[in-house]
């Protein structure tokens, strides 16, 4: 048992529980304004990853050292880009239909993402290596028989301090109370004076700035990107957005907090069975709290 | 109106006459062949060999390098004078790596050109398209590279040159006992691949039939990209190796995160491993890495040598395993020719089940099931560049 629940494996929990809080937020932020399940979120993520990819390739080309911050600035705005494109030619049209309609589109723009990608000569559809130490080399430290990488830190830092700007604005800003309104009600909100279609874009570009931030730093910490690698970690961020109450920004963090410990004490105790364990935690959740561990008591079905 | 139905008539005429045709035509080559088998006079026509390997398509490298090593060893064989002596033609055709076009091509070789033997194709997928096709025809076919099991069990006329997919996990398992001494051995593997499980499985009875011990044995889903839970439960275990049969992008990070984590021991793997982008994924953490292959360049086999400087000159670049393979595969379909003294199909899969041949990729006899039992070359990985280490025999 000694293998199963120690310091290391804490660890690795946190770890996989940050890259899964950076893409769910995004998720949920855009659910909890217009209640679309954007499946197309773990592409944006995908967009910020080769973005980063290219702004490193580009930049030890000319012999440059690749400057962090700015990687980080190009990967965010790919990913804003790529949201705010989707939701104006895709989603917007869709905007008074039935929610289905939308919800297949959501797939659409995501295998349009996948599939026009992999077609692109640059990116292609096989594997490519993330040049990780070119940007951020590698540390590690030790504590007691665990080991912990910088990496590790950068993750869950980043992904504190996205959760509390996010909940900031949501909470205390303008644009926040707008948000928040449109969420509530449409209709009303528009009676209100608030222009509805611009806090949609608005929403859409933090969540694609986000997924694109998540792209870089999953680069970063795992470095092998392609065309496909938004698939999983899309589907599991959108389940640890439910599993915290889709909509509430904390819930995303805590949901895949909890996931990223479940699957990791699942696989530590069978990996064969392990993705099970941790999916029938999940399971019972979500039978004795239906709206998820934070969401709002609506009655809603997700 | 009228003008339409006598147009009508015309044309259903012409296609009945068109039929007749065909049939006609087609029993008179019918019969000119089956003439042209026992006649004297085509003795000094080449004997036409069928090459199938996947030279455009998402497959493409593979393929040229293979197709290479096949025109490589006709040449051989002709400038010594051919084989029965007659000169030897391959007949090539590309399956693009799919397995429609590869059952067009083995239809096309067999029915239009009317080859001897075939010699392909590369994915296992297409040779599985392919081998019943042959079987049928009773042409015999030899597959340089496809090492999925089935491949052969599609009937007595298909063979291959390559060793099967499980016996890497049994050269690996011996390699790691007897040359690296190691005594306990931790196992992680893709669940969602037949071949990295049966390597998996095949590497753990044998190590544990040798005497060694498995002390952890952890699977992981297909496109994982964490797999520090697997590892730390490996390398509380303290084993000795690692034993990671998967495919290279994954092994490179396994690699990585197991380096991070503090293990500094030998990873050891299969032919998976076999790429330049090994390196780009894993970079310093595959350093004290081995991999078992088919095939090492650097043999010090004089055979070998002779076959690397050859290939070398004569297209600009070092054979890899799959020209390696290539190569032997035509060479052994064309001894058994040579054998059989006889370009009758029937002959020639009995002179292939009774083969001894020396090649660049091993000493090659043929089991029951028609896979070769052969030797298999262990490789290093250290400082980016791969090296030869020993070679494995069963």
């Amino acid at each position: 048992m000694g293998s199963i629940f120690n310091l290391q494996q804490i660890i690795n929990g946190i770890q996989i529980g940050s890259i899964y809080a950076l893409i769910s937020i995004g998720y949920t932020l855009v659910y909890g304004i217009i209640q679309l399940i954007n499946f197309a979120h773990g592409d944006f993520y995908m967009v910020g990853a080769y973005a980063a990819y290219f702004a490193v390739m580009f930049s030890a080309a000319r012999k440059e050292h690749p400057n962090v911050l700015i990687v980080l600035l190009i990967s965010m705005t790919a990913g804003a880009i790529v949201a705010f494109l989707s939701n104006r030619i895709a989603y917007r049209p869709l905007r008074y239909k039935p929610r289905l309609s939308a919800l297949i589109t959501a797939i659409g723009v995501s295998m349009f993402l996948e599939y026009t990608s992999s077609a692109i000569p640059a990116i292609g559809p096989s594997y490519r290596a993330f040049p990780q130490s070119a940007l951020i080399p590698e540390h590690t430290y030790k504590i007691g028989h665990a080991i912990l990488s910088n990496y590790q830190i950068v993750n869950v830092s980043v992904a504190v301090v996205l959760m509390v700007v996010l909940t900031y604005i949501v909470q205390y800003t303008r644009i926040g109370m707008a948000m928040r309104a449109s969420a509530q009600d449409k209709d009303a909100a528009r009676l209100m004076g608030i222009d509805i279609e611009y806090i949609i874009d608005f929403t859409f570009i933090i969540g694609g700035a986000l997924a694109g931030a998540a792209g870089l730093l999953t680069g970063i910490t795992y470095p092998r990107i392609n065309p496909y690698m938004g698939i999983i970690p899309g589907l599991k961020a959108f389940i640890a957005a439910v599993l915290g109450g889709i909509g509430s920004v904390p819930g995303a963090m805590l949901g895949s907090y909890i996931l990223g410990f479940s699957e990791v004490f699942g696989m530590a105790i069978n990996s064969i069975l392990g993705e099970g364990i941790a999916y029938a935690i999940l399971i019972l959740v979500l039978i004795f709290l239906p709206q998820g561990l934070l969401g709002k008591k609506t009655g809603e079905k997700v | 109106m009228k003008r339409r139905k006598t147009f009508a008539v015309l044309v259903s005429l012409l296609l009945v006459v068109a039929l007749f045709g065909t049939v006609l035509t087609g029993c008179s080559s019918k019969t000119a062949n089956n003439n042209g088998g026992s006649a004297q006079k085509t003795e000094s026509k080449p004997i036409l060999i069928g090459g199938v390997a996947p030279v455009t398509g998402p497959a493409a490298t593979y393929g040229k390098s293979t197709k290479q090593g096949y025109e490589m060893a006709l040449e051989e064989w002709n400038a010594k004078g051919g084989v029965l002596g007659r000169k030897v033609k391959l007949v090539f055709e590309d399956d693009k790596a799919d397995p429609t076009e590869a059952a067009n091509a083995f239809s096309k070789l067999i029915n239009d050109n009317h080859v001897v033997a075939i010699v392909g194709s590369v994915t296992s997928s297409c040779s599985l398209a392919g081998a019943p096709i042959a079987q049928r025809a009773g042409v015999p076919m030899i597959t340089p590279t496809s090492t999925n099991p089935k491949v052969t069990q599609v009937g007595d006329y298909i063979f291959r040159a390559c060793f099967i997919d499980p016996f890497q996990g049994t050269v690996a398992a011996k390699f790691v006992f007897n040359n690296l001494k190691a005594r306990k051995a931790g196992v992680i593997y893709d669940i969602g691949q037949d071949y990295n499980t049966g390597l998996a499985e095949f590497f753990k009875k044998e190590f544990e039939s040798l005497g060694g011990k498995i002390v952890a044995y952890e699977g992981y889903p297909d496109g994982t990209t964490d797999f520090n839970t697997q590892l730390t439960k490996i390398i509380d275990a303290k084993p000795d190796v690692i034993y990671s049969p998967n495919y290279y992008n994954d092994d490179g990070l396994i690699a990585k995160q197991a380096r991070t984590l503090g293990f500094t021991g030998p990873i050891v793997g299969g032919d998976g491993w076999d790429s330049p982008d090994l390196f780009k994924i894993g970079g310093d953490a595959v350093n004290n890495c081995y991999f078992t292959n088919h095939f090492s360049k650097d043999s010090k086999d004089p055979k070998v040598q002779a076959f690397v400087k050859k290939y070398t000159e004569k297209y600009g670049e070092a054979p890899d395993a799959l020209a390696a393979l290539g190569y032997d595969a035509m060479n052994i379909m064309l001894t058994a020719i040579q054998n059989a003294g006889s370009t009758d199909g029937a002959k020639i899969k009995d002179a292939l089940k009774n083969i001894d041949y020396q090649g660049v990729t091993g000493h090659i006899k043929f089991d029951k099931d028609r896979n070769p039992v052969k030797s298999a070359v262990i490789i290093k990985i250290e400082n980016g560049k791969q090296t030869y280490v020993t070679t494995i025999n069963p």
